[in-house]
């Protein structure tokens, strides 16, 4: 079984580089671009029977800093 | 006093903060990241500046988890104490034993250059060699130095007189200004700027070494 898990910054934490991306997109003339925030993906694999409870200790532990990060995990 | 510097893969900063501890008075061990136990006696923990684990996922983040931070986090729970520089103060604040994050820097670039620092409180082992008000000149060198912490930690940080430095002219965007904080009991310390690369005349400033004069003052005397 495999997991992705999404880790984003938290809203209201600023993401410097989701903003040098949107004024990236601003200069190049795409309109309607009215925020970027960047983020990042973490697939793992998994022995069958792993539960999402185990795989959310592992981003409170290491995957995410929750400082900073909020995170979401898709099981397949 | 007797200092042990955690080495991880990819320190760099290790043997110049050991030669700063040494030049204070120190006995210095170096430890590396796969050890379990710090040596008996240790006063002071030393974690330096550098690109732990490539700072892969997060910087300071794999560091965190290490066998040897396990035994440095017992360590500061005992009431030992603990000084992170750069990469080492975001391996405290991944640990948790300081609180907040650091934040890729807010303008994107790693910046390299000697910064003017406030001196906020001189009641800690590490700036009682300071007056609280002092400027002192230290080099800065990170690419994610931003200090992040929710607002009701920054008005605690700063009710507390826990906030140990802040940045004269704020390079990074870091709250507050904020460029190094204190733990709750004052004995553990993580700071962005490097004090150990000007504690010598060849380095061009000797700002740096009242701090560790300070502590081998305090530490040796215990």
């Amino acid at each position: 079984m495999k997991a992705r898990v999404h880790v984003m910054l938290k809203n209201g934490v600023l993401d410097p580089q989701g903003e040098a991306v949107h004024h990236a997109l601003d200069a190049m003339g795409f309109e309607g671009v009215n925020g970027v925030r960047q983020g990042k993906v973490i697939e793992l694999d998994l022995d069958e029977g792993t539960t999402e409870a185990d795989v959310n200790a592992m981003c409170e532990k290491l995957l995410a800093n929750t400082v900073i990060e909020s995170y979401t995990v898709e099981l397949s | 006093m007797r200092a042990a510097v955690v080495v991880f893969p990819g320190s760099n900063c290790d043997r110049d903060l050991a030669v700063a501890f040494e030049n204070a008075g120190a006995q210095v061990e170096m430890v590396w990241h796969k050890d379990t136990e710090l040596p008996g006696g240790i006063d002071i923990v030393g974690i330096p500046g550098g690109f732990s684990y490539g700072d892969y996922l997060r910087c300071g983040a794999i560091a965190a988890q290490s066998p040897i931070v396990k035994s440095v986090k017992a360590h500061a729970e005992r009431g030992g104490y603990v000084m992170g520089i750069c990469n080492g103060f975001q391996v405290l604040t991944e640990t948790g034993l300081l609180p907040g994050a650091l934040l890729r820097n807010a303008g994107l670039k790693y910046i390299c250059k000697t910064v003017g620092l406030k001196v906020e409180t001189s009641n800690s082992d590490f700036t009682i060699g300071y007056n609280a008000g002092d400027i002192i000149n230290i080099p800065i060198a990170h690419h994610d130095g931003n200090y992040f912490a929710d607002p009701d930690t920054i008005a605690r940080l700063q009710g507390e007189d826990r906030v140990a430095f802040t940045y004269t002219d704020n390079p990074n965007g870091a709250q507050a200004d904020i460029a190094g904080i204190l733990s709750e009991n004052r004995r553990v310390l993580g700071m962005m700027p490097h004090p150990e690369r000007a504690a010598d005349a060849g380095h061009g400033g000797t700002d740096g070494v009242a701090l560790f004069r300070a502590l081998a003052g305090v530490l040796t005397a215990a």
